[in-house]
């Protein structure tokens, strides 16, 4: 019975997965994918089992207790905050491979006779990775939700000292493996510990979703090497697609942002950019609230390139007026998402979607970087990195050679910025120093609340 | 060495299959669109969750008096579990809102 349980909760998965890769289905694929899961869980409480102890009690109080923590989170956390919160569950899911590790290798060192090395090491296999995801998840949420000393973590000779520690973690593996001292499982806990925080440290805020994507499949990794040990197929299954899907999901976020894995790992980002403050700068104009309403109200076409300081400012509602009112006078009103808009990819999508946005206004770069030569105004709110031309002209800049929107070739375009700050990256921005650029100051919110009561008053 | 050789050949199905599912994760995933990175992640994540079934049939071959393993592993499912019961439901508020914009 709870074979043909197993085997149905595995198909699910597959097939959840898979529908999840098309917007159409993604939405079906979930709940699948969620029903396989619960099927899973309840065959795993349901199912019989050698030497089975009926401690019933202590599945179900746990079990349910966080089911509901996770749908109040679920609902309660803001569409803005989605990174942060998938690094925190990521987190927790390697906590919970730890525990579940090391649970079982006490088990095993309880009982000698039955000591087997090949599962000894797929165990502390299995608690090094998870403890490594643990740890770097939650600096990666601390780095995402910018806390300031989370960017100062890295240590002199950093890359030098990770392979210390991964050497250091080696040995006492191998003296665990050696001699089943449970003082030497908790040093590899706490060098795996260290060794995660070490792992993201050099890493920048903005590469952060790379990173979260990569710990996913490390999490998933370790479920399905604890599937190994309990002989359970579909942990094996489970794991090893989430393990593989992570990958997958790793290198597409690389190669929309033009960078290398190893790059992202080394941490090209975070080390150069503040040498290049002595650049000149020139002079910047500022736009006046009518003049801003004048000019998009007199456009043929209008192109909005949302960032970050968009969603921060909880604006989407209000560029969503904006589009309203233009469109009600003939101006052809389009969204260019860059393909790392907002916190990772995709996120402006679900941001934008939440504001009940068209989807068929949402255009995408190549699209986007054609259609420029065509508009009369782009319109940059709170986004910097993905319009800066240093990224095709300077190639010192950390950021070159990343795709980005050329709103440059608009006939004008206006940045909505709260200040002249430099953006993620840490470098500024020479697109604000360009003739046909106007700058329009203040947080996102309020100057687009000027411009809409601005917008209907002509 | 011998024992790992062994371990190899004792569990070849499942090696077998591991590598398969390795395949099956990439094909599945190569062609999603950048739009469904964030709903995918936080699905897969919520997937990666899975590792809770270990702590349940850990507790379940517990003696009821192993305290320590039996608070372990439910330590391991109560951190897990919301994991996944946190993924699956905010993976699937963001892509109810996906949908209600296609049907007006």
């Amino acid at each position: 019975m709870e074979k043909v349980l197993f085997l149905i909760s595995a198909f699910l998965l597959v097939w959840g997965l898979r529908l999840q890769s098309d917007p159409a289905s993604a939405s079906k694929g979930n709940k699948l994918a969620s029903i396989g899961m619960l099927l899973a869980i309840f065959s795993a409480i349901i199912m019989p089992l050698k030497n089975s102890n009926s401690n019933l009690i202590w599945v179900i109080v746990p079990l349910s207790l966080s089911s509901v923590i996770g749908y109040l989170i679920a609902k309660k956390i803001k569409m803005t905050s989605i990174p942060q919160m998938v690094s925190i569950f990521n987190g927790l899911g390697g906590l919970s491979a730890v525990l579940l590790s090391f649970a079982e290798i006490s088990k095993w060192i309880a009982f000698p006779d039955s000591y087997d090395i090949s599962v000894v090491i797929v165990l502390i296999s299995s608690l090094f990775i998870g403890s490594v995801a643990f740890t770097g998840s939650l600096l990666a949420f601390a780095k995402l939700d910018g806390y300031r000393w989370s960017e100062k973590l890295t240590l002199p000779f950093q890359h030098i000292v990770n392979i210390i520690f991964l050497s250091l973690i080696v040995v006492s593996s191998y003296l665990f493996v050696g001699n089943p001292d449970t003082s030497y499982l908790y040093l590899i806990v706490i060098l795996s510990f260290i060794y995660g925080i070490f792992f993201v440290a050099p890493i920048g805020g903005a590469d952060m979703p790379v990173v979260i994507s990569l710990l996913n499949s490390f999490t998933g990794i370790t479920a399905a090497l604890t599937g190994i040990i309990f002989g359970n197929i579909v942990m094996l299954l489970g794991g090893i697609l989430v393990g593989a899907a992570g990958t997958i999901l790793t290198i597409l976020m690389c190669n929309a942002m033009n960078r290398s894995l190893l790059n992202v790992i080394i941490g090209g980002f975070s080390s150069s950019g503040s040498s290049k403050e002595s650049k000149e700068q020139g002079d910047i104009k500022e736009v006046s609230d009518s003049d801003f309403a004048v000019q998009l109200f007199y456009s043929s076409k209008v192109i909005i390139i949302p960032g970050y300081g968009l969603a921060v400012a909880q604006a989407q509602k209000l560029c969503k007026e904006i589009q309203e009112t233009l469109e009600a006078n003939d101006v052809e009103v389009k969204y260019a998402i860059h393909p790392v808009a907002g916190r990772m990819p995709g996120h402006m999508n679900v941001l934008l979607a939440e504001a009940d946005v068209d989807y068929s206004k949402l255009i995408e770069l190549e699209q986007a970087n054609e259609e420029f030569k065509s508009t009369d105004v782009a319109v940059i709110i709170g986004a910097n990195d993905v319009v800066n031309p240093d990224a095709i002209d300077d190639s010192s800049s950390p950021l070159y050679g990343m795709p980005i929107l050329k709103v440059w070739e608009s006939t004008s375009t206006v940045v909505l910025k709260r200040s002249m700050s430099a953006g993620y990256a840490g470098v500024q921005n020479p697109l604000f120093f360009k003739k046909n650029n106007q700058m329009y100051f203040g947080d996102a919110k309020e100057s687009l609340q000027r411009l809409s009561s601005e917008l209907k008053n002509l | 060495m011998n024992e790992i050789l062994n371990f190899l050949i004792e569990n070849e199905i499942l090696i077998y299959l591991l590598l398969f599912t390795i395949l099956l994760g990439f094909e599945v995933i190569s062609k999603v669109p950048s739009v469904l990175h964030t709903p995918l992640m936080s699905g897969a994540n919520a997937i990666s969750g899975i590792v809770i079934l270990g702590a349940i049939i850990l507790i379940r071959t517990t003696e009821p008096d192993n305290y320590i393993t039996l608070i372990l592993a439910s330590m391991a499912l109560f951190v897990g579990s919301i994991n996944v019961s946190g993924g699956f439901f905010v993976t699937n508020r963001m892509l109810e809102m996906f949908n209600k914009k296609k049907k007006s």
